[in-house]
């Protein structure tokens, strides 16, 4: 009843299958977004996330599942029936018309009077800071503008779900990062329930309340950026996320997990799974001379620097286990942290906190 | 520094290297353009017969085309031909290109190639074949015969011109009205045609000069009342040979240039807005 009047639409995916040929690019995916919420949809190339967000704006059919706008079932409405607003990886914006034209399209498709339609476009022009721009042509107008118009067009309309797809990958480094703030700066404005597609995890981690990993037409694990970061489910997502370093873990009778003979936990809770592997993120830790005296919150492993990469705010410390396996840690700079100390070949202990230790199924491969 | 000492581009190979290059060109024009050229002074003749150089000058062969209905009749048919030709190829050849290039697939390519093989095929087979088809449908020395076979010559172009203006497309821009709330039909007709207006344009202008130009299936398929003018000048070139043909030669080579120039100062002003 709400979801009408609001600014927003819930989505609702259920067991959606689609194949191409016998590939399956989704495979029984289920995602409920809700309104208003950012979620993205993250995932390699060919995960199935494009085919997904495909699927949801209309432009391909699913071979089974259904999907829900709200209490709508939409899964077989042409695309043009669903208003939702959709900005593009390339902007597709119309070349033949102006800036004002293009955003007044979706306008016009309406029937909007003149004085409205005029109002409407200079809104949304002003909202994405290019108010001086709607005589432009496209030729004329930069990467980011461009994008800003893509923008305004997909939300002038006033859709009550926004879908995105990689919108930012054409831009340089610098003006991705703008746009990300602004883009989730717009979306808190707009509360409109948005659906992003990136490959770049950085992205997914800074714009989105939640993300959704997909990897090869399944999805692996969906929750808030902090949830996926510090409790990945499986490896492809602890290893898609974040660096991580991999460790076997040894079990033995009581169910306790070893790793080089260090106690490193409990198996989780209601788990069947045979093996199971160590995740270290390098940024949780501590580096500490071989005779330094042990805390009790924090579990140590020794090994041997092989190598130190300066990166200005933070040194990458490559390490070598003492059974073989490597280790990376990254150190901030900060005086405290005595990284100029450090020399390869060094030996040392590593410490890491209880709480940041994290456990997932599968052997460390 | 003499020219031919100093360097042709940013490489070090200078207009001497190159100057085997410059010949050769040059050769290669003349051999292209000399014969097209050489009508154009014959038709100023004042001679019976086809002679280069004329000896005297005069306009006779105009008057003599512009003042025989056999001549005069030729050439209403061959503009009616080419522009219903021209009608029927342009919007059925860009479906075709538009429709086949959006579905893919290896059907797509099998239809697309069978589409292209009027161009493959010698023209001569396909005005057999026509001739025979047509003679037991009764269209041979008719209108519509002469423009079915035309455009069967036609569509291959104006797909060739369309589907290549569709590869630089991004069709995304359909599927961005689409969710803005167009129709596809719409979608097509607002956002991608417009943007395809100049190669569709060139498509319909060479659909037009493909028929006007075609001599083989119009000896084939055209007589009587309805004698192009390339089957008349073709009769007459076997039957009495006189400088008639090299005035209309000159004609047509006016009217294809022009057209040509026109479209290209056309699409020059296009592309510059």
């Amino acid at each position: 009843m709400t979801s009408d009047t609001s600014a927003s639409l819930s989505i609702s995916v259920t067991e959606l299958t689609k194949t191409y040929g016998k590939v399956f690019a989704l495979n029984r995916v289920s995602i409920d977004v809700k309104a208003g919420e950012f979620l993205t949809l993250l995932g390699p190339s060919g995960s199935g996330k494009t085919t997904l967000l495909m699927a949801i704006a209309g432009f391909n059919r699913p071979d089974s599942g259904r999907i829900c706008f709200g209490h709508e079932d939409v899964t077989v409405l042409p695309p043009h029936k669903r208003g939702v607003g959709m900005v593009f990886q390339n902007y597709a914006l119309f070349p033949h018309m102006s800036v004002f034209e293009n955003v007044a399209f979706p306008l016009k498709l309406r029937k909007i009077p003149a004085d409205e339609k005029h109002q409407r476009v200079t809104e949304a022009l002003q909202t994405v800071q290019l108010s001086d721009f709607a005589e432009r042509g496209i030729d004329q107008l930069s990467g980011g503008q461009r994008q800003r118009v893509a923008l305004a067009r997909a939300f002038v309309f006033g859709p009550k779900i926004l879908l995105m797809d990689e919108p930012l990958s054409a831009l340089d480094k610098k003006l991705r990062e703008e746009m990300q703030i602004e883009l989730k700066q717009l979306h808190r404005q707009l509360g409109v329930t948005t659906v992003y597609v990136t490959h770049d995890q950085r992205e997914a981690l800074t714009m989105s309340d939640r993300i959704a990993i997909i990897d090869h037409g399944e999805l692996a694990q969906i929750g808030t950026p902090r949830e996926i970061y510090n409790a990945p489910a499986n490896h492809f997502v602890a290893s898609f996320i974040g660096e991580s370093s991999f460790f076997p873990l040894t079990k033995n009778k009581s169910g306790t997990l070893h790793y080089a003979g260090v106690s490193v936990g409990k198996v989780p809770n209601r788990a069947m799974h045979e093996n199971w592997t160590l995740v270290i993120r390098p940024e949780r830790l501590s580096l500490h001379a071989t005779k330094t005296s042990k805390n009790t919150d924090k579990i140590y492993f020794s090994g041997k620097i092989t190598e130190l990469v300066y990166q200005g705010e933070t040194v990458i410390v490559m390490m070598i286990m003492e059974d073989g396996h490597n280790l990376t840690a990254r150190m901030n700079t900060r005086a405290g942290n005595d990284v100029d100390s450090l020399r390869v070949r060094q030996n040392l202990l590593v410490g890491i906190d209880k709480q940041d230790v994290i456990i997932i199924p599968g052997e460390a491969s | 520094m003499q020219w031919w000492k100093s360097s042709a581009s940013e490489t070090q190979i200078t207009h001497g290297q190159r100057l085997w290059l410059y010949c050769l060109a040059f050769i290669i024009m003349c051999l292209l353009v000399i014969p097209t050229v050489i009508v154009i002074p014959m038709s100023f003749s004042d001679s019976q017969y086809l002679e280069f150089p004329p000896q005297n000058w005069s306009l006779r062969w105009y008057d003599e085309y512009l003042d025989t209905p056999r001549w005069m009749n030729a050439t209403a048919t061959s503009f009616k031909v080419a522009t219903l030709t021209m009608l029927v190829a342009t919007p059925f050849g860009t479906m075709a290109a538009y429709g086949l290039f959006v579905s893919g697939g290896r059907l797509g390519k099998i239809v697309f190639f069978l589409l292209m093989t009027p161009m493959i095929v010698p023209v001569i087979l396909i005005a057999i074949g026509t001739f025979y088809v047509f003679g037991k449908m009764g269209i041979v020395n008719s209108i519509l015969g002469l423009v079915l076979a035309h455009t069967v010559l036609s569509v291959p172009i104006v797909m060739i011109i369309i589907t290549s203006a569709l590869r630089t497309y991004d069709l995304n821009q359909e599927r961005v009205a689409q969710s803005l709330g167009s129709t596809r039909f719409r979608a097509f007709f607002e956002i991608t045609l417009p943007q395809l207006k100049f190669s569709v344009l060139t498509a319909a202008l060479l659909a037009f000069l493909t028929s006007f130009d075609e001599v083989i299936i119009s000896i084939f398929l055209s007589g009587g009342g309805n004698s192009t003018l390339t089957k008349q000048m073709f009769s007459a070139l076997r039957d009495y040979i006189d400088p008639t043909i090299a005035a209309i030669s000159t004609l047509m080579i006016l009217l294809s240039t022009g057209l040509m120039l026109g479209l290209q100062l056309f699409g020059d002003k296009t592309t510059e807005e």
